[in-house]
């Protein structure tokens, strides 16, 4: 039997190496570009279509470009392509708008501080976001406001007395947020009752007109009431009041200080908004904009979310109706409309209507965008801080929110990247964004030639899209690294 | 803290029911609403007196006194304020219809071409919505506008496509249908195809539900009802002509002409969206799991069939909540027309805002309609989205 076999093998054949047309870079083309005629009809046809777009944009761009010149003669020539040297004699002008040459230091100081505040706070790994979050959104703005206006700010004594008297109102209400509802009640009521007959007074001053002495005896009241609230607070032991009250003394210590600060004359040049320009005025508009959306937003998001109808009802419109009309109408609205519904007398710089405009329209986003992350915390969370008997806003604050913020950081990073591309409709209402100042400038008769504009639209293209493009691919990094496997 | 005090009665009392203080914060919301309500509308009436204004629509039926270059309804500048806003709106309405079918050609196309397993073809559409996405709208406007039709040819050396199609920086001119008498058995036709498109479309799948046997009765019904209306006509003895555009001294007659305005928004808002909608396409068809596909090879189905019958219906429903919301953005987007000069609401309105200083009333004009579309377009969405919807159990 076991010799019937004439041979049998007693060991495996060698392994013959796969076809040369399957392996290395031979085998990657044969499979990705010309599996079958089809796919060869394909890439012979995109690769024609990519050559010839290519070696126009190259051509047009580097061969026929011109380098060199100091006005519209060196582009204004038969085939010319790319004007480089328009770019390059108006590039700075660009940047900084029309902002005075000598002071320009400024906003190099405030790129730089931007520079230096953003960069840490990206990179997951460096520490201290807690102040670095502090710099970005509450010194950073402070500072390039003094910086870039030149500080110096006519405040007055009354709106002094106004924030003061804000305070106030809030400490008169700070026993009940410590000693829950009952005996805070009980704690603070004659507080309460004179901020209640403060504001009662400060309306009714508006409406028969007492003048100063109305809004002087509220401002009076509402620090007595300010007063009686923080005197219950100190006079106890307990270690939740001392932390609120703490936390009521830095904010109280640090507006004030910020509202004096801004008054300061530290001999800065006057700069007028109106002298703004170019990328600057484009990142101070998406930056405001971000920044004052962010506690728009959350507060907005936890209104929907609420089971009060009334408040739930207010966000829901609020949200809906901005997200429901285009940033156009909005921007019109703060520029035509909005010096109608303000006390006779004021006025506000075009620039300041627009970031009003850009602030109201991002939060309406910024509060969708929030809601997704408070959908996406497990019920659990909001059940464990419950049953734990933490009041409402201690979950909001120590176990939600810093939750859903960190899931949705990409979706701010994509909100602050639409903002930044439509920055550039602050044109319609007359300022001289990066957009409409790289129009402007092709516009100019010392550089008019066929191939200004599109030279300024390719340069102006260009800058939008590498900041674009690198928030875009920043915005996806971060959901890679929060993508933890545990995806719902 | 009295707030975990255990050694409190169990009964709620009046301070710390829920009730009651949702119910106090809501009437103290309320009453600050309404305060600042009345704080805003004060000023706004001390002011409107000052400037000597009044808030209304009395100038609705006035003389205009301005053109606008596209008017889908007869309007000179004769006309009134009110006849000038309803122009302008049915001009966003046109740009948007339009702008939403070629965006979602665009958009689809694209998609399917970014996981196409040609890698060439692959990377052309990676490359186009990477560059698209992040350029700001309005500078894509402004280059279609300037850069690209601007220095076409003008009237006289304009662009010919066969004594057909002439496109000169005046726009395209087009030939221009003319329906004689009979005409409209066109629609006769439309209807009968349609009607006879359901029928085949019943009878094929209730033979495929008995024998099994398969006929492409989608294909056929778009065929039908592509090729109706022309069947209508001809029996009618085809009463329609065109009336081809001629190039005279001073521009073309006859004919008709899509504005250059009109184009460079069209192109520029479905190049822009169509980059939006081929990024959903595309993760949406990639979040159809892809045992999905291996259970329908396992089934034996063909892979053209897989694509339309199990991939297509599942990644549809991924798809259309953020398309719907794609739609809206390019509707409101329709918007950024005042700046290249195509007529709409927004450059009818602001006209008219210059000329009457109506700021309240034309900007309520304009925050209704854009409103009521963006309700509207959802509504019809959340109706699409609820039919194509999973039935859970």
């Amino acid at each position: 039997m076991e010799n019937s076999l004439a041979y049998v093998r007693t060991e495996d054949a060698p392994l013959l190496a796969p076809p040369a047309n399957m392996v290395g870079w031979r085998g990657w083309v044969m499979s990705n570009l010309f599996s079958n005629w089809k796919n060869t009809l394909l890439t012979v046809v995109a690769g024609y279509f990519l050559y010839i777009v290519l070696t126009n944009i190259l051509s047009w761009a580097v061969f026929r470009a011109v380098w060199t010149g100091d006005n519209r003669d060196a582009c204004a020539i038969e085939d010319a392509g790319a004007c480089w040297p328009f770019v390059k004699a108006k590039f700075l002008q660009w940047i900084y708008g029309f902002y005075p040459i000598e002071q320009r230091w400024r906003a190099n100081i405030c790129f730089l501080l931007l520079a230096g505040g953003l960069i840490p706070m990206l990179m997951p790994s460096m520490p201290h976001k807690m102040w670095n979050a502090l710099f970005l959104l509450v010194a950073f703005p402070l500072i390039a406001l003094i910086l870039l206006t030149g500080g110096n700010f006519s405040l007055t004594i009354s709106s002094f007395i106004g924030v003061g008297a804000l305070l106030a109102a809030i400490a008169a209400f700070l026993p009940l947020a410590i000693y829950g509802m009952e005996e805070g009640i009980h704690k603070a009521k004659l507080g309460i009752i004179l901020v209640g007959l403060g504001v009662f007074v400060w309306f009714a001053s508006f409406g028969i007109n007492f003048g100063g002495l109305g809004s002087a005896t509220s401002a009076l009241l509402l620090f007595a009431g300010g007063a009686f609230g923080l005197v219950q607070l100190t006079s106890s032991g307990n270690p939740a009041a001392r932390a609120n009250l703490k936390l009521w003394a830095i904010v109280a210590g640090g507006l004030i200080a910020a509202m004096l600060i801004m008054k300061i004359d530290f001999g800065l040049e006057y700069v007028e908004t109106s002298q703004w320009g170019g990328l600057l005025v484009t990142l101070v508009v998406a930056i405001t904009g971000i920044v004052a959306s962010l506690p728009l937003g959350i507060l907005l998001a936890l209104g929907r979310q609420s089971k009060m109808p009334i408040v739930k009802y207010f966000c829901v419109t609020f949200i809906e109706v901005w997200r429901g009309v285009p940033l156009i109408t909005v921007l019109f609205m703060a520029s035509v409309m909005l010096p109608l519904f303000l006390p006779p007398g004021t006025n506000f710089d075009k620039l300041t209507r627009a970031l009003i405009a850009t602030a109201i329209f991002s939060s309406a986003y910024m509060a969708e965008v929030i809601r997704g992350g408070l959908q996406a915390i497990p019920r659990g969370q909001f059940e464990a801080a419950q049953a734990l008997g933490l009041p409402y806003w201690n979950m909001m604050n120590l176990i939600v929110l810093p939750q859903a913020l960190k899931i949705v950081i990409p979706g701010i990073v994509n909100s602050f990247i639409s903002l930044f591309k439509d920055t550039t409709l602050v044109a319609v209402i007359g300022l001289y964004d990066l957009l409409n100042i790289i129009s402007a400038g092709s516009a100019d008769a010392l550089w008019a030639s066929s191939q200004t504009p599109a030279t300024g639209y390719f340069t102006a293209a260009l800058m939008f899209w590498v900041f674009c493009f690198s928030m875009s691919r920043y915005s996806q990094y971060v959901e890679h690294r929060l993508n933890t496997g545990h995806k719902r | 803290m009295s707030a975990v005090d255990n050694t409190q009665e169990p009964t709620v009392s009046f301070w710390n029911d829920p009730k009651t203080r949702s119910l106090a914060l809501q009437a103290l919301m309320i009453v600050v609403l309404l305060l600042v309500g009345y704080y805003l509308f004060s000023n706004a009436a001390i002011n409107l007196a000052k400037l000597n204004k009044t808030f209304g629509y009395e100038f609705w039926p006035r003389k205009a006194g301005f053109d606008l270059s596209q008017t889908p309804i007869e309007y000179t500048s004769d006309s009134s304020y009110g006849r000038a806003i309803i122009v302008g709106f049915l001009n966003t309405l046109m740009i948007a219809v339009l702008g939403i079918m070629l965006a979602t050609l665009i958009g689809f196309s694209v998609g399917i071409m970014r996981l196409s397993k040609n890698w060439l073809i692959a990377k052309i559409a990676m490359v186009y919505i990477e560059t698209v996405r992040n350029i700001p709208l309005l500078l894509q406007l402004i280059v279609w506008y300037k850069v690209v039709l601007g220095p076409l040819p003008d009237n006289k050396q304009a662009l010919n496509f066969g004594n057909v199609f002439y496109l000169s920086k005046k726009g395209l001119n087009l030939p221009s249908p003319i329906f004689g008498a009979g005409a409209w058995m066109a629609i006769v036709g439309l209807i009968i195809g349609i009607v006879g498109a359901l029928v085949i479309r019943r009878w094929a799948i209730s033979r495929q539900m008995t024998t099994g046997q398969m006929f492409p009765h989608l294909s056929l019904g778009i065929l039908i009802v592509v090729l109706s209306p022309f069947a209508g006509l001809l029996v009618a003895g085809w009463p329609m002509t065109f009336d081809y555009p001629v190039a005279g001294t001073f521009g073309f007659r006859g004919g008709a002409t899509v504005l250059p305005e009109f184009l460079a928004m069209l192109i520029g808002i479905s190049v822009y969206t169509g980059s939006f909608i081929a990024e959903i396409v595309r993760s949406g068809i990639q979040a159809v799991s892809h045992g999905q596909t291996e259970a329908a090879n396992a089934l034996g189905i063909r892979a053209g069939l897989t694509t339309r019958l199990v991939i297509i219906p599942q990644a549809l429903r991924i798809i259309i909540p953020p398309l719907a919301s794609q739609f809206l953005n390019l509707t409101k987007n329709s918007s950024l027309g005042i700046v290249i000069g195509y007529p709409e609401l927004v450059y009818a309105g602001g006209t008219v805002l210059n000329q009457t200083g109506k700021a309240i009333e034309i900007v309520l004009i304009w925050m209704i309609v854009y409103l009521s579309l963006s309700l509207l377009t959802s509504a019809f969405m959340n109706w699409f989205n609820s039919r194509v919807k999973l039935v859970e159990r």
